[in-house]
């Protein structure tokens, strides 16, 4: 399938049948190599791959979502593409009981990569639990352009960090934070973000993790006069732009907010566009501003139980 | 090789597959996978008067074999529509079947001029009428629910639309008498039916102890839906049979994952199907369901599809 000017400005995008060729667990989750060359081929940093779940009987109809941990595209299998699963529900749980050689169906790559910055400038890293998958390749990157590039890697605790070996290989220095103190510093990467980034001077400050912690990371970003690039995590159904379910608010080149899809819009976005404001308690509402906002659209959440006013700023 | 095409008031459709409103955007994403052109007709997004930006978030909740959905009819409008997604499928050469709502029937009926209007009304092969949607003029109740207010909508439309142009009604499930409102939007001049929409469901998250979607209720759909789908396209056209509904074509829609399950709805009298939710969980799924339904016809030694339409009811 050959994307034509339809698929202008989209990169290419595959359906196969992947193989599970290793499958090892790490800290608190489950990281997958799968044979999927397709895939792996066209694939850049902060893109994401779709897998079916549950097999053929499978009453989990929706696939499950990951931000691409890593690909080689010309491996001793053929291309492979590497994901990291935290096992939360019955989908992820049954990708976590894969064995070598058993089967998945992938979809990808899907979504925007992390753009990169022309010069070779500074940048920050910053991963929330298993959503640093992404940064290594991410930073390998950005070192082969000339790029010093920092980490900042941060958990709830030591077994939910991912990657800290990974980082100080692949980085010019690594900051660890843990709420509970078991590794690292204890804390918020946000509390360590500003002394990293007045320390290196990071013109670009790229994330990966929990929304609160995106919007204080957007924030600090945008205090010390950095662009910050995130890459959000949305719950999705389709994964490809035709479910309308993973939407949220950003503000787009002509100044209006609007509600955009996270899988072909994102799911990385600048920080300063996202209207984080509207996010609380697990809910997004729409801003009363945005383009086609109806009337009572700030009433949905307050009936839904969700708060009348945001909280914002929130870790 | 089994003749697949269908006659649908007046168009002849190459195969009676389509894509449902709502789980295939507008086009673009899911030419990606395949040539939009090859179904039979493009069904699109419910398109409104004025843009709308949809309900917050989370919209969507997974079900045993299914999901809900909360979307809030997000959409662009019906003059971007006719600006800009109409012409983009004219220009791939599908067959389109616009779908349109509202909030109340002078709103269908604007839509409606609108389209007739757009440069790119030629690709158009009929309108679908969404009528699961609030009526403002009484106090938000669903037009689907009410057979006269989904009469008033259907004349409307009706009257906007040149005579070679079918419309087709989408009936809601969640009525009584489904057989009362399909009477009474034939007889306001529908030219067939599109049956069924979703079901109103709702999820509660007991982690939290609160609706699991920003909207409270959603729409049910999927394969687990399928046999109400079954038992509409049944019951409708049993009445048709009986004489109590002019006889008008059906097309079948409701948890339609693979070809064997449309054959099911055929066999109920669906003359066309519609592959909806399952298009989540494979891009593909529009174009294999209609590969697999030729082939079972084949297998079963039909000679064309019309055939196997209504075959269950043994007449």
């Amino acid at each position: 399938m050959t994307a034509d000017e339809a698929g202008a400005g989209r990169a290419r995008v595959t359906t196969e049948l992947a193989e599970v060729i290793a499958t090892r667990r790490v800290g608190a989750y489950q990281h997958l190599t799968l044979v999927a060359p397709g895939v792996a081929e066209p694939a850049r940093p902060g893109q994401f791959v779709a897998l079916a779940v549950g097999g053929e009987a499978s009453a989990n109809l929706l696939r499950r979502c990951f931000s691409i941990h890593k690909v080689t595209p010309t491996g001793t299998y053929g291309g492979t593409v590497e994901v990291v699963v935290s096992a939360v529900g019955p989908g992820t749980r049954w990708l976590t009981s894969l064995q070598p050689h058993a089967a998945v169906d992938v979809v990808g790559p899907l979504g925007r990569p992390f753009p990169l910055p022309k010069e070779p400038v500074p940048c920050v890293l910053v991963g929330g639990g298993y959503g640093s998958a992404p940064l290594f390749w991410l930073a390998t990157q950005l070192r082969e352009r000339g790029c010093s590039v920092e980490m900042v890697l941060g958990a709830a605790s030591e077994d939910r960090l991912f990657g800290v070996v990974e980082a100080r290989r692949s980085c010019d220095g690594v900051t660890v934070t843990t709420d509970d103190g078991s590794v690292g510093l204890r804390g918020w990467v946000s509390d360590v973000l500003p002394g990293v980034l007045e320390r290196t001077g990071g013109r670009v400050v790229y994330g990966c993790g929990p929304m609160a912690m995106l919007s204080a990371v957007s924030a600090i970003a945008t205090a010390h006069g950095a662009v910050s690039q995130v890459a959000v995590e949305e719950s999705m159904a389709c994964g490809v732009g035709v479910c309308m379910t993973c939407v949220l608010p950003a503000i787009g080149a002509d100044g209006a907010t609007r509600m955009v899809r996270s899988c072909v819009e994102g799911p990385v976005f600048r920080g300063d566009r996202v209207r984080w404001e509207a996010f609380a308690d697990g809910y997004c509402q729409v801003p009363p501003d945005a383009v086609g906002a109806p009337a009572g659209a700030a009433a949905d959440a307050r009936r839904a139980g969700g708060p009348s006013t945001t909280t914002g700023g929130a870790p | 090789m089994v003749d697949m095409s269908v006659r649908l008031g007046g168009f002849t459709l190459p195969n009676p597959v389509m894509t449902a409103s709502g789980c295939a955007a507008n086009g673009k994403e899911l030419h990606r996978f395949f040539d939009v052109s090859e179904l039979g007709a493009f069904v699109t997004k419910s398109v409104q008067a004025q843009p709308r930006s949809g309900r917050g978030t989370p919209r969507m909740a997974e079900t045993p074999s299914g999901m809900l959905n909360s979307i809030g009819l997000q959409g662009p409008g019906i003059d971007a529509f006719v600006a800009e997604d109409l012409p983009w499928l004219a220009a791939r050469g599908a067959r389109v079947l616009p779908s349109i709502a509202g909030g109340s029937s002078t709103e269908f009926a604007s839509v409606a001029a609108t389209l007739r209007g757009s440069s790119a009304f030629g690709s158009v092969v009929g309108v679908e009428v969404n009528i699961s949607c609030p009526n403002v003029a009484n106090r938000g109740l669903v037009f689907a629910t009410d057979p006269l207010a989904s009469a008033k909508v259907t004349a409307l439309v009706r009257e906007q639309l040149p005579r070679e142009v079918p419309v087709f009604v989408k009936l809601s499930p969640d009525v009584t008498d489904i057989g009362a409102v399909a009477s009474a939007c034939v007889k306001a001049g529908a030219d067939g039916l599109t049956m069924i929409n979703t079901l109103l469901g709702m999820a509660i998250d007991v982690d939290r102890m609160r609706p699991q979607l920003a909207g409270i209720t959603g729409g049910l759909s999927g394969p687990g839906i399928r046999p109400v789908a079954v038992r509409a396209v049944w019951q409708v056209r049993q009445a048709m049979f009986e004489g109590r509904i002019p006889t008008v074509p059906i097309i079948g829609v409701g948890g339609v994952r693979t070809g064997r399950d449309a054959l099911e709805l055929v066999a109920a009298g669906a003359s066309a199907v519609q592959v909806g939710t399952a298009t989540f969980a494979d891009p593909l799924a529009p174009v294999r369901v209609r590969d697999e339904l030729a082939a079972l016809l084949e297998d079963k030694g039909y000679a064309g599809l019309s055939d196997a339409v209504a075959a269950a009811h043994g007449r």
